[in-house]
């Protein structure tokens, strides 16, 4: 039987300028090209993830100028897109003052006390 | 007056967390201002100059290596080295000769050298100020 996994994401922007992506989302979309059926929580700072108007483009060293920079929401609707549902911690949506319609259409808002019966839905769990 | 001299101790490996990328703001600005600026990479942050280190197709972007255009951290540090002569000001960027061993990462993008412990302290007792930023 194929394991059904909860992926989740508490800390962000690890390196993402560096990666252009976040390494875990990256990492999703390739287990999930692979065959892998995936949960995608984030939750803690990583629910800005979903927030349509971030831009991290401008980045320059010396005469480098960074011309790919991460596009966060749009890799999380293209995860979607690949079949993955991708959930937003609720509570830390609204400590960080958001408002549903700053988020990308794709992703769904579950309150903390929903996390337990998550992690009994599936096989795995991994907390990144 | 002769141009204020910054060191920065920097400990993070590459593509781990957002400190890597933040320390070389700081650099940049530094370069910016005026400043001559030292660097002693330490432990995991000789990886950062790391002449072997290689752009990538990205196919979850739908991306090949070039559309990609991935900057990998050593052209950052090259890019620094370059704008702080074209200004005529110096980056001196020195990793820690046992780190490197310890990793196998001797080479090196041009502009960076080999050093130890007491290079990072002939920099503090040259320097305006120093500024540690260590992994967490």
């Amino acid at each position: 039987m194929t394991p059904k996994v909860l992926s989740i994401i508490e800390t962000a922007y690890r390196a993402t300028l560096e990666e252009q992506d976040d390494t875990t989302v990256w990492f999703l979309h390739a287990l999930k090209g692979a065959g892998s059926p995936q949960t995608l929580l984030l939750r803690g700072n990583a629910v800005n993830y979903a927030v349509r108007s971030q831009d991290a483009s401008g980045l320059a060293f010396g005469a480098r100028k960074q011309t790919q920079p991460p596009r966060l929401a749009e890799d999380l609707s293209s995860i979607s897109r690949k079949g993955v549902t991708v959930l937003l911690q609720k509570e830390d949506v609204e400590r960080l003052g958001l408002s549903r319609d700053q988020l990308i259409p794709e992703v769904e808002l579950v309150g903390r006390t929903r996390i337990a019966t998550l992690m009994d839905e599936h096989d795995l769990v991994w907390w990144f | 007056m002769d141009a204020p001299t910054l060191t920065f101790l920097m400990m993070d490996p590459p593509y781990e967390s957002a400190r890597s990328t933040t320390a070389l703001r700081l650099v940049d600005a530094a370069i910016r201002k005026g400043c001559n600026v030292n660097v002693f990479a330490y432990e995991g942050a000789v990886s950062l100059s790391f002449a072997k280190q290689a752009p990538h197709a990205n196919t979850v972007h739908g991306r090949d290596a070039q559309q990609e255009d991935h900057p990998n951290p050593k052209d950052w540090i090259a890019a620094l080295i370059a704008a702080a002569e074209k200004g005529g000001r110096k980056l001196d960027w020195v990793n820690c000769g046992l780190c490197i061993d310890e990793r196998g990462v001797a080479e090196a993008v041009p502009g960076v050298r080999r050093g130890s412990p007491a290079d990072f302290w002939k920099f503090v007792e040259s320097s305006k100020n120093t500024l540690v930023i260590p992994t967490r």
